[in-house]
């Protein structure tokens, strides 16, 4: 009975009370601080009126749209530019990690370009693709494609090379060696790298959809805001949150799967 | 006719601004069907000589031909056992000996039947679904070597291919290996640090010294195999007849006059 409280690893019924614990002490907290009318309720909605706000508009159109409707706008969005990320990043990963001259040519771009913040494309996204949505995609995509590029670039440099070369005896070309040595021997690596594209390809869209387009949940924010309705901005903001954590939660589980398929440890 | 010609070899590599001779004009032919062992110590550059047969590394000087052919790159005329078995983890055994097959356009049927005549050849039959992890080191060799095979290469380079297995395995897959080369005879570049295992294994054993890698002698042990009929025998046999006795202690002792002579270059310090 007797274990140090603060270093004892919680099991997993524990965990799930102490997650469940933190929120209501946080909700708890939150509603208390505006119902106690200290704060004003432009400032800060109470969690109820948040709630209210966001059933109200799964039911209700709001700005052009239910909530969901919105949200399938932007999940479509994020999707597209998602995937054109990690289908131009991984592949071009592992080509970066088996040739170096592509490597000495491609790595200085990239290493510049992946200090430009997703959102600074947003002005040469609705420019070159319009506000529709080619310049949403894109800002997704630089959003996403630097974490798909580097891990699978590492990934592959870490493969090793005995395998490689056990492959160019063998009679493959080198897109056999990508595709059947690199990519699964960068798996770990590649995926990890996916799932954090996932995760700013999704943050990366709000904040392009808060600046261009008519549609969408970053979309929604906008128009709450300009209503002067700060608990339907807090309930997009909520909803932008359970969904990546919703995406985020998925992706794991396909982790898992795509490794034990390789034949990697879970 | 020979199938592995070295004609004026040398690889020199640079190293911390200077530069190192790894094999200094080496010439050989290894004629079809023989098996051929180099041993020297360690830094003698037999695994660089067996890396440019297979296209791995490029000669400074001299050309490699096999077959005739100039030697270009990696290609799967010349299969290659690695020490380190070099089995794609995430394959299964059939999936590993189907590899090479896959890559050079045999059809799947085919494919099938060739990974099971070499699987079978090897004795490891009933294995094609595990994974590398789930076989002895041993065991993973022979599906590696099966992997070589099935390709069906005009010439087998093996890297110290039992280097990493314990003594008494090693013994095994020794007399494997002159039970499979009397079924399915190739040419085969055999490397080792193992005096013993060249003497048991080759026709032929080439002694190279170190500093730069160079050819010291050649030995021939293919007549003295016959006449006293080696591999009919139990390795533990072999290695008591005169014959064998002889030729190793006559390659010990001009391995140890390889690394007792000075260099013919001086060794940078």
């Amino acid at each position: 009975m007797a274990r140090p409280l603060s270093h004892a690893r919680p099991s997993r019924s524990e965990h799930a009370l102490l997650s469940l614990g933190g929120a209501t002490v946080f909700l708890g907290v939150w509603q208390g601080l505006a119902a106690s009318g200290l704060v004003s309720k432009f400032v800060l909605p109470a969690p109820s009126e948040v709630v209210t706000a966001g059933l109200t508009m799964a039911v209700e159109p709001f700005a052009g749209d239910t909530l969901e409707g919105h949200m399938i706008a932007s999940l479509g969005r994020w999707a597209m530019g998602f995937g054109l990320a990690a289908g131009i990043g991984v592949p071009l990963g592992l080509a970066m990690g088996y040739w170096r001259l592509l490597d000495a040519m491609v790595s200085p771009i990239f290493e510049a370009y992946r200090y430009i913040a997703p959102l600074a494309w947003v002005p040469f996204a609705a420019l070159w693709f319009g506000t529709g949505i080619g310049g949403p995609v894109m800002v997704i995509f630089t959003g996403a494609f630097a974490p798909c590029l580097l891990n699978a670039y590492r990934g592959a440099q870490l493969v090793e090379p005995y395998l490689i070369e056990a492959a160019r005896t063998l009679g493959a070309s080198s897109l056999r060696v990508m595709a059947e040595v690199l990519l699964p021997g960068a798996l770990p690596s590649v995926v990890a790298g996916l799932r954090l594209g996932a995760g700013l390809g999704w943050q990366s869209l709000i904040g392009a959809e808060l600046i261009v387009v008519s549609s969408g949940i970053g979309y929604v924010l906008v128009q709450g805001q300009s209503n002067l309705a700060p608990e339907i901005v807090m309930a997009a903001m909520l909803a932008v949150g359970l969904t990546g954590l919703l995406l985020d939660v998925a992706l794991q589980f396909a982790e898992s799967r795509i490794k034990q398929r390789w034949g990697y440890p879970p | 006719m020979s199938d592995i010609a070295l004609e004026g070899i040398s690889k020199i590599f640079p190293r911390r601004g200077s530069e190192f001779t790894a094999i200094s004009d080496v010439s050989l032919d290894i004629p079809d069907k023989q098996f051929l062992a180099i041993v020297g110590p360690s830094g003698c550059g037999k695994t660089t000589l067996l890396r440019l047969v297979a296209g791995l590394e490029v000669p400074s000087a001299g050309v490699v031909r096999v077959g005739g052919r100039a030697v270009n790159g990696p290609g799967s005329d010349r299969a290659v056992v690695f020490q380190q078995f070099a089995l794609f983890p995430w394959k299964t055994v059939r999936e590993n000996i189907a590899f090479g097959l896959k890559c050079k356009g045999v059809p799947r049927v085919k494919r099938e039947e060739l990974v099971s005549r070499y699987l079978e050849l090897m004795g490891m039959s009933g294995t094609e679904d595990n994974y590398p992890h789930q076989l002895s080191g041993g065991m993973q060799q022979r599906v590696a070597i099966a992997r070589s095979y099935a390709i069906e290469p005009q010439v087998l380079l093996m890297d110290e291919p039992f280097g990493s297995l314990d003594a008494q395995t090693r013994t095994l897959m020794q007399e494997e290996l002159i039970r499979i080369s009397r079924v399915n005879p190739r040419t085969v570049l055999f490397i080792t640090h193992g005096v013993e295992e060249a003497v048991y294994l080759a026709d032929r054993v080439v002694v190279l010294a170190r500093s730069p890698g160079r050819i010291t002698d050649i030995i021939n042990v293919r007549p003295i195999r016959e006449a006293e009929g080696w591999d009919r025998r139990a390795s533990e046999e072999v290695m008591e007849m005169p014959g064998f006795g002889h030729l190793r202690a006559r390659i010990w002792r001009l391995l140890r006059q390889a690394m007792d002579a000075p260099s013919a270059i001086r060794s940078p310090d």
